[in-house]
């Protein structure tokens, strides 16, 4: 109970430097955001007006603790473009982009770890070697650049499934399956592969142990010892990776999001930098490192509660 | 596995890594010899009789949406995208390097300070805040290559300062500091050198990640500006004619994924083979 407290305790100051972070690289960074919303034609009264109104004309740490006590009221302010409240805005998108990561992450897992096994089970087969380089080249892929080619090969060369456009799942589950469903395997192509990179080495190990001998002796399936009990002790560490994965998916959804023109986070994300609309793009990144935050939280407490050699101590 | 596999294994391993070396060298060259070599204007030589043509004997990889040739502009994206990647490993390695290096020396509230700091750069995904600085400090080759080397830092400085940690109670240390060696002595001559081997060899690995990163920012429009163009901007200039001219989009995504999977080929080799934690044993 302890450490998960402490867990806790350690993420009030990360979360604190993190929306200075993101406060510094979008009001401190060299260029003017007026400047930029206004254009170069813009005369000074025109600049001094705006940043007046933006509230740009006091000090720093004035708008940063004013920018900060609104956030803490669930406040951040209005889009420079559209004038709605960003928190209303990002709200609106988040189920996307939600929606969007736990498809990646089922498809990894669900595709990743049988690879895994399977690899660790033949090790050094030829089907060993296929699914090995197949990792190897996933992770070298850029997400983009898997993405173009998945368009071109099922989208543009068969007609299967569309390149572009969203449904919400709301209005027409299947369209909404169709439409997402390119955009999530792009996106789990990385951790798919290091789920099963990961899974391969850990159950090399452990199937060298006697438990599997003794399994194996008691006339077990291969598939129950390989996933009932080969399994288990991998899945622990898994966890972690999971975590790790979700900063993987994060950014890569921004760049998915905008290629197939999904309205999530990462596609407002990249419009509000696009139009320069600094309090958007602000309240998006925040909202984007304080999830984030939260994910590394409960994947440390998940790891406290089912390790029980870190509960007991 | 018995010892004739076992050569073979080997055999395919160096395969890869001369695959791999031979890739790189032919990159690297053309990029550096770019000016000399006989190629149209990557940017401004359009040809409006001849857009979008496939792959041919007077432009062997075709040309672009506008008529441009495709080798050409993709031999001067490699510069930019090249140059970006090693120097945005260069400073996150400087930076990151320093800091995990001092951090793993001196201990104390310095090293818990230093790690609150890369725990709050992790705190957003690394595209996210490259894409902001980008965005922020406006599109340039300079601007790009800051946001990639400032998410480059953690793993620098934790590589590092995970090293440091395993070097600074050995006894060569000790004995240093014994010497009456200084604090700047000892970091510089008995900590780095030892250090350096286990964070370089990283790099190249880095190089790969801030090349793809590169190419993500270029994608989105946020890295130099055009009519110059990496790799990154060249695929999303032929992103909206692929069904019409596919080799647009291909040609360069084909490039780049070859050269990320390059340098790791290259990069997990001169790990192996510079790892000697496993061979002194």
């Amino acid at each position: 109970m302890n450490s998960s407290i402490r867990h806790m305790l350690r993420l009030v100051p990360v979360l604190f430097g993190s929306t200075v972070l993101t406060f510094v690289l979008i009001n401190l960074l060299p260029g003017d955001p007026v400047v930029s919303i206004l254009g170069d034609q813009a005369s000074p009264a025109q600049i001094e007006d705006l940043r007046s109104q933006m509230g740009m004309d006091r000090s720093v740490l004035l708008r940063y603790f004013d920018w900060l006590m609104s956030a803490l009221h669930g406040d951040l302010s209005r889009s420079l473009m559209t004038r709605e409240p960003v928190t209303e805005v990002v709200v609106q998108r988040l189920p996307v982009s939600l929606q969007l990561m736990l498809m990646a992450q089922a498809i990894a897992l669900i595709v990743g770890l049988p690879l895994g096994v399977v690899a660790a089970w033949r090790r050094d087969s030829a089907l060993d070697r296929v699914i090995n380089i197949g990792a190897y080249g996933l992770l070298s892929a850029p997400a983009f650049i898997l993405a173009i080619i998945l368009i071109y090969v099922v989208s543009v060369r068969f007609g299967l499934l569309p390149a572009t456009g969203y449904t919400s799942i709301g209005t027409d589950p299947l369209a909404n399956m169709r439409s997402m469903a390119l955009p999530s395997l792009v996106l789990a192509a990385t951790p798919m592969a290091i789920y099963a990179r990961l899974v391969r080495s850990d159950m090399i190990a452990t199937l060298q142990e006697d438990f599997i001998l003794l399994a194996k002796a008691q006339g077990h399936s291969a598939g129950y010892i390989l996933f009932r009990q080969a399994l288990r002790p991998s899945l622990l560490p898994m966890i972690t990776v999971f975590g790790v994965n979700t900063g993987v998916l994060l950014g890569g959804a921004v760049i998915i999001e905008y290629l197939f023109a999904l309205p999530g986070l990462g596609s407002l994300m990249v419009d509000a930098t696009l139009n320069r609309d600094y309090p958007l793009l602000q309240g998006v990144v925040l909202c984007i490192a304080v999830a984030f935050c939260l994910v590394n939280l409960l994947v440390d407490l998940a790891y406290l509660l089912l390790d029980p050699r870190i509960r007991h101590e | 596995m018995n010892e004739r596999s076992a050569k073979l294994r080997i055999l395919r391993c160096d395969a890869w890594l001369l695959l791999a070396l031979f890739w790189m060298t032919l990159l690297l060259s053309a990029a550096l010899l770019a000016q000399w070599l006989p190629l149209p204007d990557p940017a401004n030589d359009t040809d409006y009789t001849q857009l979008s043509i496939p792959p041919s004997l007077t432009h062997w990889l075709g040309t672009d949406d506008v008529g441009r040739d495709l080798l050409s502009r993709i031999i001067w994206g490699a510069r930019i995208s090249l140059t970006v990647g090693l120097s945005a490993t260069l400073i996150g390695l400087f930076v990151g390097g320093v800091l995990g290096l001092s951090s793993g020396y001196f201990r104390g509230y310095y090293e818990e300070a230093v790690l609150w700091l890369i725990d709050v750069i992790l705190s957003l995904p690394p595209l996210v805040a490259a894409m902001t600085i980008s965005a922020v400090l406006g599109p340039s080759l300079t601007n790009v290559t800051l946001a990639i080397a400032f998410i480059k830092i953690p793993a620098f400085a934790r590589v590092t300062r995970a090293a440091t940690l395993g070097y600074a109670n050995r006894e060569f240390v000790l004995a240093a500091h014994s010497l009456g060696a200084s604090h700047r002595d000892v970091l510089l001559r008995e900590l780095l050198p030892n250090v350096f081997l286990a964070v370089g060899t990283y790099g190249l690995t880095s190089v790969a990640i801030a090349i793809a990163t590169e190419g993500g920012l270029a994608f989105l429009g946020l890295s130099v500006p055009p009519p110059a163009a990496s790799w990154g901007a060249l695929i999303a200039q032929g992103r909206p004619v692929l069904a019409e001219a596919p080799h647009v989009a291909l040609v360069p995504a084909l490039v780049m994924f070859v050269t990320v999977l390059a340098l790791n080929v290259i990069g997990d080799a001169s790990r192996k083979r510079l790892d000697t934690r496993g061979a002194a044993l």
